[in-house]
């Protein structure tokens, strides 16, 4: 047993404790700044309804820092959370992705969902960068760590009607009438109540004859499809999510329903799951979404990338609104040379990425938060490609138009 | 609209809910029998569509005929479940019996999910996509066999209670317990062996309906309250009441989605149970309790 030592306890000795503990606080700022990853949160629907969407998603993300290396980036530490296709679990992880040290969010698909996580952001004062969510509310509430590099419903909206005229003028003609099938989540409210307020302003070839709003979780859509069968509209104009937009093919072909067109203003009808699983059936709906500049250099790369870790799978807004989500906060990482909340919101702020993916001029922020100089593509599934039908000079294919109908198809 | 709409879509929601009244009908003899709420009742249908998804992805089998193996294997669970884990709970309070189904519940619908991940998954026959047209109508063939597998299942299972030698013990046993035991019958064997048959039916029902709509883990929920509300509705016991609720909640679904709007279908369902809760609380052949 050792003995009782007898300490006296000096004004030089607490100076220097003082000191060692200020070092000890300080010293993971430090280091952190110098070099340590950037601890990103990434939140997705990866269970639940929209989960083949949500893991599509994280495919942006696994592709990531390799991309970065080559760009001159700092690599990030992803932090993964899943938000089970579901608002309230959604702001849960958000909490405790933070609690558990994220720096910064990124997410989520889904623009409840993103709402919510939105908030707690903001509360907590976290950066958030949205991927993919274009209900207009979120970057409308003056929030300051909050940021979105996607387009909202109604700059989808009037790029798909500008999108719209030009693939029925190469397509020799128009629509006369749309049955509008849409989701009633709060994207397809979103853009249901967008199209509603903006297409008188487009002076469009073509009137709703009626709209028919779903559940995004049902599971079978013969009535919704026989609703919009018995209105005899020339064209369906949908908004939908990914198992929705399967279903609603399998009720067309058996249905004996083969519209003119199907005009897709959101995600489902592109997805490679949707192809894989239709097969031939999936050939023909056009999609007007937010897609990528095929020509620019990164979009190069992460095609490649992609195709070598995932072979088989196209390259789609998914994968590419992800990786420029985490793009955004690299670069903001890099600028701000901390990982300080609010340095890092000031360097997204300010952030101006030329050499990106998505269509446009590149990526940076209004003061609202919003990128507001994206453009959207006009996409056509093609034997189980897809190609880029418009806008003009952005194009590989030409518009198949109308589309073939179903009982001709092998 | 043109008239044949309303035929078609009532044709529909009339298959869909013969569909759907077999999955309740394992619920309603499992309760009527064993006087066990089955809180996992549909995340047992859910084991059944991924067994019959497994066996047609790996050897092409199609559901319809792997109806009575995997009908099979879900009357061995359900009868093992009931002889080493519900047993012991018979006479225990109902909300122990309640929490020990919702875990069952919760254990299924999270080892799909490790098992078979989050997507959804389908089975695509020849007949997927096929119907048949009949005149201006034109019938769902996935539907259509898929109704006609249901009936054929539920008259078996009709025709066992009636006529064999166990079906007609089971049933003693659900009128008087006491009396089934003075007189010496196996009470524990037949209780094992209705639970059996009321998971046997659901598995018949989970290959039937993975023909119309794709499986996930976390449907099971969404189908133990659907089952809930149709026996409910039918009357709590009653095998012909089940079939019937089934019908009823299919076809109002349908036409409440063509009527109304298709987003509030299920609205209508629950509609239909509260009228029925409000003027015919033993449902609509149930028994009333003196």
């Amino acid at each position: 047993m050792s003995e009782p030592r007898n300490v006296t306890l000096h004004r030089r000795h607490l100076l220097a404790g003082a000191a060692a503990l200020g070092a000890t606080v300080t010293a993971p700022a430090i280091v952190r700044a110098q070099g340590a990853a950037l601890k990103v949160g990434v939140l997705l629907p990866r269970s639940g309804a929209q989960a083949g969407i949500g893991q599509d998603c994280f495919r942006g993300v696994e592709l990531a820092n390799p991309i970065f290396k080559g760009l001159g980036l700092p690599e990030l530490q992803i932090m993964n959370a899943d938000t089970e296709t579901n608002v309230d679990v959604a702001r849960a992880r958000a909490e405790k992705l933070i609690a558990d040290g994220a720096q910064l969010l990124v997410g989520a698909f889904d623009s409840g969902q993103s709402s919510a996580i939105a908030q707690v952001a903001e509360q907590k004062g976290i950066p958030f960068v949205i991927n993919i969510a274009a209900a207009p509310p979120i970057t409308e509430q003056g929030y300051k760590f909050v940021f979105r590099n996607f387009p909202t419903a109604p700059m989808i909206l009037g790029d798909a009607f500008n999108n719209q005229k030009e693939v029925f003028e190469v397509g020799g003609s128009a629509p006369k009438t749309v049955v509008f099938l849409h989701v009633n989540d709060t994207f397809g409210m979103a853009m249901k109540n967008g199209l509603s307020a903006m297409m008188p302003k487009f002076n469009m070839p073509y009137e709703i004859k009626e709209t028919i709003s779903y559940d995004p979780t049902a599971r079978d859509l013969s009535v919704e499809v026989a609703k919009a069968k018995a209105t005899g509209a020339d064209a369906l104009l949908v908004v939908s999510r990914l198992n929705d937009a399967i279903l609603m093919t399998r009720e067309l072909v058996k249905q004996r329903w083969s519209p003119q067109a199907i005009l897709s203003m959101g995600p489902g009808w592109y997805e490679d799951q949707y192809l894989k699983t239709l097969g031939k059936l999936g050939d023909g709906p056009l999609s007007f979404v937010p897609w990528y500049d095929p020509n620019k250099k990164v979009s190069k790369q992460l095609e490649a990338a992609l195709g070598k870790k995932f072979p088989g799978i196209n390259m789609n807004t998914n994968h590419v609104y992800t990786f420029e989500a985490l793009m955004v906060a690299a670069d903001a990482y890099k600028r701000a040379k901390s990982a300080d909340p609010k340095a890092l919101a000031d360097a997204i702020r300010t952030t101006n990425i030329t050499d990106n993916v998505s269509t446009g001029p590149g990526i940076s922020f209004n003061a609202k938060g919003q990128n507001d100089k994206l453009k959207n593509s006009v996409i056509q599934n093609r034997g189980g490609k897809l190609v880029t039908v418009a806008p003009k000079g952005a194009t590989n294919a030409k518009v198949e138009w109308p589309m073939k109908p179903y009982d001709k198809r092998a | 609209m043109p008239a044949d709409i309303y035929f078609n879509v009532a044709i529909g929601g009339l298959l869909t809910g013969l569909v759907y009244g077999l999955m309740a009908l394992g619920l309603s003899v499992i309760f009527g029998v064993v006087r066990v709420v089955n809180f996992a009742h549909g995340e047992m249908m859910t084991i059944a569509m991924y067994l019959a998804v497994v066996l047609f992805a790996s050897f092409h089998l199609d559901p319809l005929l792997m109806l009575l193996p995997i009908a099979a294997v879900l009357f061995c669970a359900g009868y093992l479940l009931q002889m080493t884990l519900i047993n012991p709970f018979i006479s225990r309070p109902e909300h122990s019996q309640f929490m020990l189904m919702v875990a069952v519940a919760l254990i299924i619908v999270n080892c799909l999910l490790m098992i078979f991940g989050p997507d959804a998954q389908a089975v695509q026959t020849s007949y997927s996509f096929d119907s048949f047209a009949v005149g201006p109508l034109i019938i769902d063939a996935t539907k259509l066999y898929a109704g006609i597998a249901s009936i054929l299942v539920a008259a078996v299972l009709f025709a066992f209670f009636k006529f064999a030698p166990y079906g007609k013990a089971i049933r003693a046993c659900a009128d008087n317990y006491t009396g089934a035991l003075v007189v010496g019958l196996d009470v524990k064997h037949l209780y094992a062996l209705a639970f059996g048959l009321g998971t046997a039916c659901v598995g018949a029902a989970g290959a039937i309906i993975v023909l119309i709509v794709d499986v996930t883990p976390p449907l099971g929920p969404a189908y133990t309250l659907l089952a809930f509300v149709i026996v409910i509705t039918g009357g709590l016991g009653s095998m012909p009441g089940a079939l019937l609720g089934g019908v009823l909640i299919g076809l109002t679904e349908a036409m409440a989605g063509l009527f109304f709007t298709p987003s509030a279908k299920s609205m209508f369902a629950f509609g239909i149970l509260v009228l029925v809760l409000l003027f015919r609380p033993q449902g609509i052949m149930g028994r009333r309790l003196t």
